[in-house]
């Protein structure tokens, strides 16, 4: 071990200096590097899955963190010295990068097939790591004659008094407000796609516009509800592990969530693609994915997974069948396509 | 006589000394030239012209787009444009060249980004069709496209096509004065519910100039106070000043939010007091923003007046005394006139710092309160849009211009003294 640390130290400056890495023209002989988004997360992952995979496989591997972007990946890409193998990335920065060539295909035979995994994890450039979910949560001591149950509760301010936390932007505030005036969840990307459901979308959130507050870091919208300036609020499911543990208790309204799945992917031009394959089914496997969720709340992808997780740990994951069932996957591409248009017209009606 | 007349050559002599020790000078500052060109001036330069740069489709589709250059716009597209995409598109695709021209496209129609990368993939799918490309081709090409999709054959889709075609665009320079091209290429505004960017441009002008005017009526008595006191109370006065300006931004504004919240401090104890039986909502919105920027950029209001003020020599409003006046018209006609120069310089740094402010309005203002820069760093980050953000850059960065040029003009350069 203490010879790979040192090489792992060694890697690490030499990655930090990427210069020195095309110099020695050493590219092709570095580690295997796998890139998460840091913090308790990929703390989880560590345990869950670098160190086992060090230990089975002696395949030495470096770790890194990132915050997401597809101009960081296309960087990498497009600057020659490609420093990572394998990335975890965002729907959206797996579809564009897809499309841009950025990302290998993936061999899903050597995975055991595409059906043995949820239908939102699976695609051509990237294999589905972890199921994550906007909820709307709400603190139970603030109701105790019974909280909200969906969205239409969440806009109705006459029996749930209180202020509320969304998302400052249109994504995710349009679909949940179409919910709350009745659409049903499989359709709400059909009628948002047509200009007279933008409009009845904004209609609907006319009628809370004064008792919104806008969050925009993923870590607010637990501060708002853990301080009580919101009875009630739009959250990503994993930011509300940290105080439940505090003994808050927050509540999860599971209908009408929208959840995202988060994917393994392999930058085009790393010299480590075949271990970073070995890497992705060692992490793909069931009975690994299954180990996840003790430590924080993201659902796994691997079907067999979830049926080996303690019911009392899956009524928490986006991916237990029974929160699955009633949430809305969210649509990357209609976003792609329609983002910088919906924000303009976001924003004009926020100015009105 | 010839000890008289300067030995021949010594003007010579004194160009060659004068223009050595110019040259030294040069030599001296050129380093610092070239590192403000290099990292300054250049990179600014380039990104504002990022604002009118349109080189996507030509790079990616070229024939298709020189094609379009050739056509008026007008109705249908002619059988050559078609034609070339049919024929150019399917590779492109099948090289992942498409992404970036999709991206561009997609800000002209939401939608063709995704309408365009599922053509080429059709495209390239389809079995080679011998007649595409040729003469006999061109009514194939667009019939091939309708039947794909039918916003084929929509001109809207091949106006935008065509406007995106062209080298350099006014397409973002007009996008963010709310202004579009029509299908016959006449400027028009946008329809109201997308116009924002007039909007913004006004409101952050608005808060820039209302946080310097809450700066000057703080900042005034207190860089007066600084300047006459007596050298030990100004010196604890200017620490206290300056204490909270060598604190970090984001702390600042994160202790207002601890204030300001509605189960803040300053909630709490008007609560207590009776003064009000609900919170008042103080933060996440425009007062929260007024708050926290008047607090962040205070020191830079109080600086350049203090440094001003205490030029002024205090016997002078003893004179206006002795001569009659009582002290408001000593201060308006003796000391306010001699203070000038701070409020200018004052005034004007903390107005050009406030119309760029960023960080403070996303944390403690509500999705009402965001100025220019949180749209330019959207649109650089979360979009890659950079047109469109260099194009707001461009706007800001005229808009402080004419200011400062206006000023300079009413007040004099005189009146400009920084520090």
């Amino acid at each position: 071990m203490g010879d790979g640390t040192f090489m792992n130290v060694f890697i690490k400056s030499a990655i930090a200096a990427g210069s020195v890495m095309t110099l020695a023209g050493a590219a092709s002989a570095r580690d295997l590097s796998v890139v998460s988004w840091g913090g308790s997360y990929q703390d989880a992952q560590r345990k869950v899955y670098f160190e086992p995979f060090r230990q089975q496989t002696g395949i030495p591997l470096v770790e890194d963190s990132w915050d997401g972007g597809i101009g960081t990946l296309r960087a990498k890409v497009e600057g020659g010295a490609v420093s990572w193998d394998v990335v975890q990335a965002e729907a959206e920065e797996l579809s564009i990068g897809c499309d841009e060539g950025l990302l290998m295909p993936i061999d899903w035979d050597a995975l055991g097939g595409r059906d043995k995994f949820l239908d939102s994890a699976v695609s051509d450039c990237g294999v589905g790591a972890i199921v994550w979910s906007t909820v709307l949560a709400y603190d139970a001591a603030k109701f105790p004659k019974g909280g909200p149950k969906s969205w239409a509760d969440f806009w109705d301010v006459e029996h749930f008094p209180g202020k509320r936390g969304m998302r400052k932007g249109p994504k995710y505030t349009l679909e949940f407000a179409l919910m709350a005036d009745g659409v049903a969840p499989k359709d709400v990307y059909t009628v948002l796609a047509t200009k007279e459901g933008v409009d009845r979308a904004f209609a609907k959130l006319d009628k809370i516009k004064p008792h919104i507050i806008w969050w925009e870091a993923g870590a607010q919208p637990p501060q708002l509800l853990a301080s009580g300036e919101v009875a009630m609020t739009s959250v990503y499911n994993g930011r509300l592990d940290a105080p439940r543990r505090e003994g808050k208790d927050f509540r999860i309204v599971w209908p009408g969530s929208i959840y995202a799945v988060d994917s393994w992917v392999i930058l085009t031009g790393s010299p480590n693609a075949d271990q970073g394959r070995k890497l992705i089914a060692f992490m793909s496997d069931a009975k690994r994915q299954a180990q996840l969720p003790e430590y924080i709340s993201y659902g796994v992808t691997n079907k067999a997974a979830m049926q080996s997780i303690p019911p009392k740990l899956l009524e928490n994951l986006p991916s237990a069948p029974q929160n699955l069932d009633v949430s809305v996957p969210l649509n990357v591409r209609f976003w792609t396509d329609h983002v910088d248009e919906l924000n303009k017209r976001f924003n004009s009606w926020a100015a009105q | 006589m010839a000890a008289e007349a300067p030995p021949p050559g010594l003007k010579a002599r004194l160009r060659r000394a004068e223009r050595a020790r110019m040259l030294r000078a040069l030599a001296l500052v050129l380093p610092l030239a070239l590192f403000l060109l290099l990292v300054f001036f250049a990179p600014i330069g380039d990104m504002l012209f990022r604002s009118v740069r349109d080189p996507e489709l030509a790079l990616t589709l070229p024939a298709t787009a020189s094609a379009l250059r050739e056509w008026d716009g007008i109705g249908a597209p002619p059988a050559l444009v078609t034609a070339a995409l049919v024929r150019e598109l399917p590779q492109a695709f099948i090289d992942r060249r498409l992404a970036g021209a999709a991206q561009r496209l997609n800000h002209d129609i939401s939608g063709f980004r995704s309408l365009i990368l599922s053509t080429g993939r059709q495209l390239a799918a389809e079995p080679e069709d011998p007649a595409a490309g040729s003469v006999a081709g061109p009514t194939t090409a667009a019939s091939r496209l309708a039947a794909m999709d039918d916003r084929w054959a929509d001109p809207a889709y091949w106006a935008a096509l065509r406007r995106a075609s062209f080298s350099l665009t006014d397409f973002y320079l007009l996008s963010a004065l709310d202004l579009r091209r029509d299908a016959a290429d006449r400027i028009t505004p946008v329809p109201p519910d997308e116009a924002i960017f007039v909007t913004i441009l006004g409101r952050t002008l608005k808060i820039a100039a209302m946080v310097t005017l809450l700066c000057l009526a703080l900042g005034y008595p207190l860089a007066y106070v600084i300047a006459t006191a007596p050298a030990g109370t100004s010196n604890l006065l200017m620490i206290l000043v300056l204490l909270p300006f060598w604190t970090s931004l984001l702390v600042r504004t994160s202790a207002w939010v601890v204030l300001l919240q509605n189960e803040g401090v300053i909630n709490g104890l008007l609560l207590a007091a009776g003064l009000v039986d609900k919170p008042v909502q103080m933060i996440f919105n425009r007062f929260g923003v007024y708050v926290a920027m008047t607090h962040v950029l205070l020191p830079f209001m109080i600086l350049p007046l203090y440094s001003v003020m205490r030029t002024i020599n205090p016997a002078t409003m003893r004179a206006a005394a002795s001569l009659g006046a009582p002290p408001p018209t000593a201060f308006l006609r003796v000391y306010l006139p001699q203070s000038l120069p701070g409020i200018g310089a004052g005034g004007l740094l903390v107005f050009i710092l406030a119309i760029g402010y960023y960080i403070t309005p996303a944390l403690v203002g509500g999705a009402n309160d965001q100025m220019v820069s949180y749209f330019i760093a959207f649109y650089t980050t979360r979009t890659v849009n950079w047109g469109l953000a260099a194009a707001l850059a461009t706007l800001l960065l005229t808009a402080t211009g004419v200011l400062y040029a206006v000023y300079v003009r009413i007040a004099g350069t005189a009146g400009v003294r920084l520090g």
